[in-house]
Parts: structure tokens; sequence; C-alpha cells
């Protein structure tokens, strides 16, 4: 398979960025996007130019470190898959690929295809801990934990953090992230203990960070490599409204301040 | 981060600091203002009873709550309510808009949308243009100031006052549009507050996207209805 590339390039975050056209060619359909991105990148190195920085760990679609706008679309659009798991074989041959990276106020770009996405390593910080006894490990079935909760909280938990929900969002809000990342201890037993503190603090963390409101268009859940169900904001929602009912204000305030 | 966001320990001002809290101050007034228009097509139904219907209702809504409220005490309670939540409504989305235009300083060469809809995407200038439709439509059916030429309205004569101000085809194409206007902000709104005050569950997103929808063709057709009725002839 034959493609064009019109990537962003950009050396660094001040740095203005711009797009520029390659042509690859001797891409296997089974071959994923970031190994067409490899080949791409070995004959830049052959002709002694700079590769396409793009960020990769796992390549299995768990770690989270991977992610960019393929035409418009963020992993590439297609359900449930992040882009080291996205095959050639969506795409059609001799096909222009338009690659951009996040764009968000809150997401820098570093270089080329890498944003950073520290902000969302700041709003998980901001959650604290949970209050999990230390020693011997305790009976597996000493807590008991309901189905339909312990799928939900599975559900939540397997949020990845590749900001994907910032990049497709219209308003560049960060709040299905946040919401995974609350699901995912307030439904449990687990999380009880802190759970309106921690809502209060990951919620002031997400709104420092200068991401946008949620408008609930469900652009984020749609690309969801996770497929994060946009109900989860709703959840988010009703738990701060009940922790500011809930006079929990010190708390909030020493978040924000 | 920024210091002295929550000067006060009121958790009615702490729901205002917050981003989430504006969404759900706009999630509850834009609730009571659907249930406004929803009884303000209703209203304007009494048109098809007749000149002596629609006027015995108008004079209804300034003795409601008689006798232990007095006159016009009732209307007024109404409005002010109203009037609350349009500011609310207006401030909290024109703040939030500003923050979500900060929040991407550099707009994406090609950006897609999968999910989100033209009623989605055009609330933000379809609520400009309702606005600036309620200024003009207090204006014209309430104040008479606007679209009547002098002498023609006439206070409480509402089934007249329809007739004559409806009759000017400006004013009713006007109508129209900022009509199907609110239908495309009710049809993402009354889905969109449900989904911010959290009573989505996943299982039930299909069916309240689809009571969103009805509601805001059903309100659509209620008001376009009268002006189409003016001009064709039906309502004279």
């Amino acid at each position: 398979m034959k493609f064009t590339l019109r990537i962003w390039r950009q050396k660094s975050r001040e740095a203005p960025g711009k797009f520029v056209t390659y042509q690859v060619d001797g891409i296997t359909p089974d071959m994923s996007f970031l190994e067409m991105l490899d080949v791409l990148n070995e004959e830049l190195l052959a002709r002694g130019e700079d590769p396409v920085a793009f960020e990769h760990d796992c390549r299995e679609g768990i770690c989270g470190s991977c992610g960019f706008l393929i035409n418009g679309l963020a992993h590439g659009g297609r359900r449930g898959t992040t882009v080291c798991q996205l095959s050639m074989r969506f795409f059609k041959d001799g096909e222009t690929l338009t690659l951009e990276p996040w764009r968000a106020r809150a997401f820098p770009v570093v270089r080329d295809l890498i944003v950073d996405r520290s902000a969302f390593d700041r709003i998980i910080q901001a959650g604290g801990f949970i209050s999990a006894p230390v020693g011997s490990a305790p009976d597996a079935n000493a807590i008991l934990v309901p189905k339909d909760i312990a799928d939900t909280a599975f559900e939540a938990a397997a949020c990845i953090g590749c900001g994907a929900c910032v990049a497709a969002c219209p308003n560049a809000s960060a709040m299905l992230f946040t919401a995974a990342k609350l699901v995912h201890l307030n439904v449990l037993p687990q999380g009880q203990p802190q759970r309106y503190q921690r809502t209060l603090n990951m919620v002031a963390a997400m709104e420092a960070e200068g991401f946008g409101s949620c408008t609930n268009h469900g652009e984020c859940a749609a690309v969801c490599p996770k497929e994060i169900p946009l109900e989860f904001i709703g959840r988010m929602n009703r738990d701060l409204r009940r922790a500011i009912f809930r006079r929990r204000f010190e708390r909030w305030r020493d978040a924000t301040q | 981060m920024k210091t002295s966001r929550v000067s006060s320990a009121n958790p009615l001002v702490m729901l205002w600091n917050s981003v989430i809290g504006k969404k759900i101050v706009m999630a509850v007034t834009g609730a009571v203002l659907v249930l406004f228009v929803i009884a303000h097509m209703l209203g304007n139904l009494k048109v098809y009873g007749g000149q002596q219907t629609m006027n015995a209702y108008a004079r209804f809504l300034r003795e409601m709550g008689w006798p232990i409220l007095g006159h016009e005490e009732g209307l007024w309670a109404v409005r002010i309510i109203l009037l609350v939540c349009v500011v609310l409504h207006v401030t909290a989305a024109t703040q939030l808009t500003r923050l979500s235009w900060q929040a991407r300083p550099q707009e994406y060469h090609e950006w897609k949308g999968l999910a989100s809809t033209f009623a989605s995407r055009t609330m933000r200038w379809g609520g400009v243009l309702l606005l600036v439709f309620i200024v003009f439509h207090i204006l014209h059916m309430t104040f008479g100031v606007v679209g009547f030429s002098p002498g023609q309205f006439k206070h409480l004569a509402v089934y007249q006052n329809v007739v004559a101000g409806f009759s000017v085809w400006p004013v009713s194409l006007f109508y129209i549009v900022a009509m199907v206007a609110l239908g495309l902000h009710l049809d993402h709104g009354i889905w969109s507050a449900i989904q911010t005050l959290g009573f989505n569950s996943g299982r039930n997103e299909h069916v309240l996207k689809l009571v969103s929808r009805a509601i805001a063709v059903i309100v659509v057709l209620g008001f376009i209805s009268v002006p189409v009725s003016v001009m064709v002839g039906w309502v004279r």
C-alpha cells in the first residue's frame, strides 16, 4: 500500500509548526499505524532528516501513550481503538492522511505529534488516597462488591488517560477523563471514606488546568479507545453537587487556593 | 492556581464558582425555562378557541392565585423568576463559552464530528438569536412598541394584537425562524440538562434524547401554527 502523509512538524513548544507532506510505499495492510510511521522514520533517518516524533510504549492499546488525529478524528475514529492498534487495512490504498497532535491549552505540543499531558497526572494526584489497610492481604471476600458496581468501576478503570476525549471535544474539556477517574473509586466500597473530598479536589484540579466546559456533544465518548460512557460525566456532576451541599467547603478552599 | 476563588462558605456561591456548578445552574434554570415555554405554547393555542377564550385567558393570567394573591401579583412573581433564570442562564453560558474558547487557542486544521449534532453545535449562537428574539417579542406583544402602527396595539386585547401583529410578514418570518432556533436549542438542551444533572443512566440515554426531541418538535409546531394560521387566514 501507498500513502501520502501530511504530518504536523513542530520542533519545540515555542517553535511555529507546519504541515509537511511525505510519501510512504511498501506498507502492508496488517501493519499498525505506528509501524507505518516506523517505516517512514527509517527512510527519514536514512536520508539524514529528523524522524517524526510520536509517543508510544506498549503498542497493545493499554498504556495510553499514543494518540493523534488522523483526518480530523482522534485515534483515527475507529471505535474502541488506539492508533497503535489501528491497522492500515482500514485506509484506502493511495489515500492522503493528515496527522495532527491533540490541541488544547492544557496540552502544549512538545514536538511534532507529542503533547505534554502532565495536566492529567496532576488531576490524578489531586485525588489523594483511599484508606486501604496495610499489613497482610485481606480475604478476597472480606469486602463484598455487588456485580453491577464492580462492572461500573471496571468500566471506568479502563481509562488509559490517552487524552483523546480532550482532543475530540469541541470545548477541549477534560470532564470524561476526570469523571472516569472519579467514578472508578467513588462507586466502590473502598472509595467511600474520601468520596466527596476526592470529588472536590479532583474537579478543582481539573478546573485549574484550563480545560474547557462540557456541553454534552458526546464526541469524547465516541472516540474513547476504552469506550468510557458519557453517563459518567453526569455521575461526577452529581457527586460534586452532593459534595458542595454537604458543606465540605474547607477541602474545596484548600484545593483551589 | 488562582487564589480566593471561593470566598464564601455559601454552597450556592461555591456552585457558581465551579465550572461544573455553572453547568448545573444552566441545567436548572434551563429546566424552569423549558416548563415556561411549554406552558406558553399551550396558552397560545387558546387563540383557536376564539377571541373570548383568548382574552379571558389573558385576564386570568393577571388574576392567578386570587384571592391569596392580588391583581398581577402572581404574574409578576412568574416574570421575576423567569428574568432571574434568563440572567443566570445567559451569564453562565457566556462565561463557560469564553472558557471553552480559551481552552483551545489553536484550532485544528481538520476536525470531524462523530457524535455532535447540528443542534448541539448551534447552542451558543442559537441562544444569542433567542435572546434577541425575547427582547423583540416583549417589545412587540407585551408593550406593543414595535411591529404595530400607532394606536393599533391594545392592552389585554390579545386576540386582536396577535392577528394584527402576525399580519406583518417580516415579523411572522422572524418569529418562525426564532422558533426553529428554539426547537434546536430544546432538542439538545433538554437532553443535555438531564445528562448534566446526572439522570442519564446510559441505558436510558436513547429514550432521553428521543423525549427531548419530541418535546422540541411539539413546542415548535405549537408556536409556529399561530403565525401560520394568521397569515393563511384561519385566524382573523
